[in-house]
């Protein structure tokens, strides 16, 4: 029978730092809820607005999957890489960290406020060599859609991660159904409402709600709302 | 009281903002090494309540260091660090410690 776990989005942490206003789905920073811990290998959501021009200065990653959405604006990256890019609304950047990356962030618009999703996975491999990819998306695919946007496969749509993980974005019609079937057995799936309300499982969700489901082959899905946007995260529940 | 954590991995500027990090509270005191037997003797002199185990240690190294660490103090706990000085490390220092 499945599970699941609902976070409102009222029940996240929260820090205002000025320049930046973070809310945190799982615990980070400062912000440390036992309870919030993590989701499968889903150990990070971060929903970030930074003020035009400001941003994260070099700082190190290791042993993460980070994939970053920006939902609004723009963010300029750069990395020890060598990786200097800007990645904008309508694409999706990821990095392995594996042994050991640093890399800068910053709203790379000086009158314009960057909203965006940073989202960590445990990986599948520790250590991995470093490496970076991002990808522009075809925004009307997921028209009523949910379009992969990351996979395991690099020779799959999206990007791809070391990880048994799919994400999936949809922008849907109000009224608009379907079932969401989850990739692969012991994965759940954690859907983070990014706009307007939609019913999954029964369950009733309005903007920036987090629903993680489980024990189950697929979920139920339907848009309420005529601006529906969501993100799934279908992820394996035991760290691997 | 003061928690004395022990922080081991391979990368010499992650290895930095650990050592940062974890003196930068008053409850907590780090000491940050990229070397397993500098671990292992720091281990043999200090009372340490927690070891962190960061990037770069592969599956051979970890299971020695655990084993090693673990003979000299066999409550100790050891722990894997995830991100490199990230957001992550309040709560997997807190998880650990409770």
């Amino acid at each position: 029978m499945s599970q699941f776990i609902l976070h409102k989005e009222n029940t996240r942490g929260h820090a205002n730092h000025g320049w930046l206003d973070a809310h945190h789905s799982f615990s980070f920073a400062n912000y440390y809820n036992p309870e919030r811990m993590h989701f499968g290998v889903l150990r990070v959501l971060n929903d970030d607005s930074i003020d035009g021009g400001m941003g994260f200065g070099a700082h190190p990653h290791d042993n993460m999957e980070i994939i970053t959405i920006p939902l609004a604006g723009a963010i300029a990256h750069k990395d020890s890489m060598g990786n200097s890019a800007t990645i904008k609304n309508g694409e999706i950047q990821v990095m392995s960290a594996g042994t050991g990356v640093s890399h800068s962030e910053f709203n790379a618009n000086a009158d314009e406020q960057l909203n965006l999703l940073q989202i960590w996975l445990f990986p599948n491999k520790k250590n991995v060599t470093p490496r970076y990819d991002q990808q522009t998306l075809d925004v009307a695919v997921r028209h009523n859609n949910f379009q992969q946007i990351l996979s395991p496969n690099p020779d799959d749509a999206g990007v791809w991660i070391h990880q048994d993980a799919w994400f999936s974005l949809g922008k849907f019609d109000a009224g608009f159904e379907t079932e969401y079937k989850i990739k692969k057995e012991g994965n759940g799936v954690y859907a983070f409402i990014i706009n307007g309300e939609v019913t999954i499982n029964g369950q009733v969700l309005s903007k920036r709600d987090g629903l993680g489901v489980w024990d189950t082959d697929s979920i139920s899905f339907k848009a309420n709302t005529a601006d529906a946007e969501v993100l799934l995260m279908d992820v394996p529940m035991e760290l691997n | 009281m003061q928690t004395t954590i022990l922080y081991i991995g391979r990368d010499t500027e992650i290895t930095t903002v650990m050592n940062r990090l974890l003196n930068a509270r008053p409850e907590w005191k780090g000491i940050c090494v990229c070397k397993d037997d500098e671990a292992i003797g720091i281990c043999q002199t200090h009372e340490i309540d927690l070891v962190l185990l960061g990037n770069g240690i592969d599956a051979i190294c970890e299971k020695a260091l655990r084993a090693k660490l673990t003979e000299l103090k066999p409550a100790l706990k050891i722990i894997q660090h995830y991100g490199g000085g990230s957001g992550l490390l309040y709560g997997e220092i807190m998880t650990a410690l409770n």
